[in-house]
């Protein structure tokens, strides 16, 4: 056993209200720099939709991540023999009109235009060349379009949904969607890291955030390709690569990354998983239906009197161990079972755990005779001349499960490399703690119903009301628990990085210059 | 004349070669961030592969040719005496030399023709184009004029450069050759003196080690072992960063 802390984070899915204050927190902080304008390293997709780059999630496109051939694990589109072979002209690379081109508007138009007859404008011009462009795409561009032709209909993972069931999904009355925040995942097998022929991208052994060292990094561009998350970044005008660094300046003084500290939906969580770095490899190697459970297993329980033995023997610090305990990560994903991975199919043992939304599972639309109701209206109210309504009861214990306005399939493509049961599974669970809270709360449930619920999730009443707490009324340091980093023993973690923003802009102490 | 012999053929290598070697460690050393080849397929990636393979590949082997007659002459004298060998030689090395000249040209015309990579491109970029351009088109030239340049190289320049790394530059013979292959000469020296000044220096970092190392890299900012073990206390034991 070879234990190692990771920090690691849950996004609790249906309580992302898609406000987009998270980018923003990161992008003022990290990416507000010539040649980093396009890097989203925190974005928010309106899924089903496109993403960002568009159609990040087709690995037929971008070749990225791990994939399995023959019992072999090894890089789709890098790795030794591609990245080498293919270093003076990467034929996998994404360019930037795959993100966007970069914009701002000519705002002093406005004000020092001389005096004429028309309105003055402010135009678009690029963040490249400073030339007026029309603007043709943005990072957001899909932001609430579902169902929209261009963009929810593109979704990588309507693959395997059939033509009529996306017709069902995309009427304008049974249309849902949901937001799906995504950062780095400061993966456990990150293709970034293995994809980097100069070696300059490495995951920190003490929390086990992934850094792309800029000093090292030459340009071979390899880490864009390889990432599946396409969450390493090409920085056009510096030529290096850049990616989240999961605030790292913050996580070593204890306190929460940006998008974190600002979710105004409180979606994250982020706190210490202790795992076993011996069986990695082999969690790599298993069969797509087994990667989550693999990948699961992993994860130790930082209780275990064995486990923390190991833990002080590898020289993880006992505040470290102190907050696996305390852990709302662990609680989520190990001891509730209640968040899965993002594409574990990758297979890059993403650290970034997605609590699977239930808002398209809730309200389905039922038909009803709404003539009753419509005579009883005032006669000048206008008249809706439809026949549906959403139904958010809860009659049939999981009925509402099998009439789910999105194919299950949908968000198993997403979060169980298509795993139907699993989702379920998690939706079961979701399900019954509201019924169990409504019994609570609301009290129009009768306990046998609520009791039976509960026992069919595999949950108690005492754990469903831990989840509730811990989903709905978590203070600042339930979400968040961080141990500081050991800056006593390490004297170059001193450093303020926060010293060269605006030149690299992190990971880099001095002054620095573009290449010649 | 022989004031300009001596200038091109004695005092130019030397002082390439030494701005050269300290150029490139003190950027090494200083400069890690401005250390980089520049890729710039990420604002035009289609014209790209029509430049940068060709060029690449050729210059790859024509440097190593360069090199390994610089080291082991007699080697490629011996593969030479066969006509056959020879002639499987010198073909290849002109045609990866005609296809370093025409993924240059094609370098050459995609940056001054893509308006996006106007805004990365700076005057060095110019420079060494052109003095690539004019040192693989004399190379050309020389390798179909005086033939065959892969025998000649290893008899007549190679004691020529030996001489000058042994610190007694002989340049009795060189100064005798035609200024075609003077030039050549002085465009070598001024290509390696040029190197840390240009994005140039990349080719000096290629990432060989990536071969034998470990696909996944862990880095830890102290021993983690050590730093638990009664024997060595942390005082003592100092920390070490990447
Ligand atoms: C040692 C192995 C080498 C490697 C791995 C390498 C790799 C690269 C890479 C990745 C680029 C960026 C291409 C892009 O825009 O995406 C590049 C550009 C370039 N390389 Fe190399 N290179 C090597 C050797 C050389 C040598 C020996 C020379 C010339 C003496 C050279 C001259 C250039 C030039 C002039 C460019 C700029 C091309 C342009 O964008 O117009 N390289 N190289
Ligand atoms: S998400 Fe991508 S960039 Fe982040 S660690 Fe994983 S492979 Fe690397
Ligand atoms: S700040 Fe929070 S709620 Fe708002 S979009 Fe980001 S993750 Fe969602």
């Amino acid at each position: 056993m070879d234990v190692r802390s990771q920090i690691a984070m849950v996004f609790h899915l249906d309580k992302c209200i898609g406000c987009h204050t998270c980018s923003i927190a990161c992008k003022n902080i990290w990416t507000d720099r010539k040649g980093a304008e396009y890097m989203w390293w925190n974005n928010v997709e309106t899924k089903p939709g496109t993403g960002y780059p568009t159609k990040w999630e087709d690995q037929e496109i971008y070749r990225g991540g791990w994939e399995k051939k023959n019992g072999k694990v090894s890089l789709k589109g890098a790795g030794k023999r591609r990245g080498l072979t293919n270093i003076f002209y990467n034929p996998n690379l994404p360019i930037i009109d795959d993100y966007y081109e970069p914009f701002t508007y000519k705002y002093l138009d406005l004000i020092e235009s001389p005096e004429g007859d028309d309105q003055p404008t402010a135009r678009p011009v690029s963040l490249i060349t400073g030339k007026p462009i029309d603007i043709k795409m943005g990072p957001n561009w899909d932001d609430d379009l579902s169902g929209t032709p261009d963009f929810a209909r593109n979704d990588p993972n309507m693959k395997n949904i059939s033509p009529e069931e996306q017709e069902v999904m995309f009427q304008l009355e049974k249309m849902a969607f949901f937001y799906l925040p995504r950062i780095c995942n400061h993966c456990l097998n990150p293709a970034c890291v293995a994809s980097c022929p100069s070696g300059a991208i490495y995951k920190r052994g003490e929390d086990g955030v992934v850094l792309i060292n800029q000093e090292v990094c030459r340009a071979w561009r390899m880490c864009v390709t390889a990432c599946p998350y396409k969450k390493s970044y090409y920085n056009w005008y510096t030529g290096k690569s850049e990616k989240c660094i999961l605030c790292y300046p913050r996580i070593e003084a204890g306190l929460a990354p940006a998008c974190m500290h600002s979710c105004v939906g409180r979606i994250r969580y982020l706190g210490v998983l202790l795992y076993d770095a011996d069986k990695i490899e082999s969690a790599v190697h298993g069969d797509d239906k087994d990667l989550i459970n693999n990948q699961l297993d992993l994860i130790l329980d930082p209780f275990d009197k064995e486990v923390i033995r190991a833990a002080k023997m590898n020289g993880v610090a006992d505040s470290t161990i102190h907050a696996a305990q305390f852990s709302p990560v662990y609680k989520f994903v190990k001891e509730w079972g209640l968040a899965l991975p993002l594409h574990p199919e990758f297979r890059t043992l993403p650290m970034l755990f997605y609590v699977p939304p239930l808002l398209p599972v809730m309200a389905t639309v039922k038909k009803v005779d709404n003539k009753d109701q419509q005579d009883k209206m005032d006669p000048i109210a206008k008249k809706w001349d439809d026949n549906w309504l959403y139904d958010t009861s809860t009659k049939e214990l999981w009925g509402t499960l099998d009439e789910i306005r999105f194919p299950l399939k949908y968000i198993a493509s997403l979060f169980s490399a298509g795993d139907e049961e699993i989702v379920k599974d998690k939706w079961k669970k979701l399900l019954a703690v509201r019924i169990h809270r409504r019994r609570v709360t609301v009290g129009d449930v009768s306990d046998e119903k609520a009791d039976a619920t509960l026992a069919d999730a595999g949950l108690t009443a005492a754990v469903a009301d831990a989840i509730y707490a811990l989903t709905s009324l978590p203070k600042f340091e339930e979400r968040f628990v961080i141990p500081a980093a050991h800056r006593e023993q390490a004297i170059e973690m001193m450093d303020f990085t926060g010293d060269a923003k605006g030149e690299a802009g992190f990971g880099i102490k001095g002054k620095v210059k573009r290449g010649i | 004349m022989d004031v300009l012999n001596n200038f091109f053929l004695i005092a130019l290598p030397y002082v390439a070669l030494a701005v050269f070697l300290i150029g490139s460690i003190y950027r090494y050393t200083y400069k890690g961030f401005q250390f980089s080849s520049l890729s710039s397929q990420f604002l035009e990636g289609r014209k790209l592969f029509y430049g940068s393979v060709p060029f690449h590949w050729g210059v790859l082997f024509i440097f190593t040719g360069h090199l390994v007659a610089f080291l082991i002459p007699r080697g490629i004298l011996a593969w030479n005496s066969q006509p056959l060998r020879l002639m499987i030689l010198e073909i290849s090395a002109f045609i990866f030399g005609i296809s370093m000249l025409v993924g240059l040209i094609n370098l050459l015309i995609r940056r001054y023709t893509t308006p996006r990579l106007r805004f990365v491109t700076n005057k060095m970029d110019f420079v060494i184009y052109m003095l690539l351009i004019l040192q693989t088109i004399t190379g050309l030239w020389i390798a179909y004029n005086f033939r065959w340049g892969s025998s000649w190289f290893s008899t007549l320049l190679v004691p020529y450069l030996h001489s000058i790394f042994k610190l007694q530059p002989d340049i009795s013979a060189v100064s005798l050759l035609p200024w075609t292959v003077k030039l050549h000469i002085i465009g070598a020296f001024t290509i390696i003196g040029i190197v840390p000044f240009s994005r140039l220096i990349h080719f000096l970092v290629p990432p060989i080690d990536y071969i034998w190392r470990p696909y996944q890299q862990v880095r830890w900012y102290w021993g983690r072992r050590k730093v638990r073990s009664p024997r060595t206390p942390w005082s003592l034991h100092r920390p070490k960063n990447n």
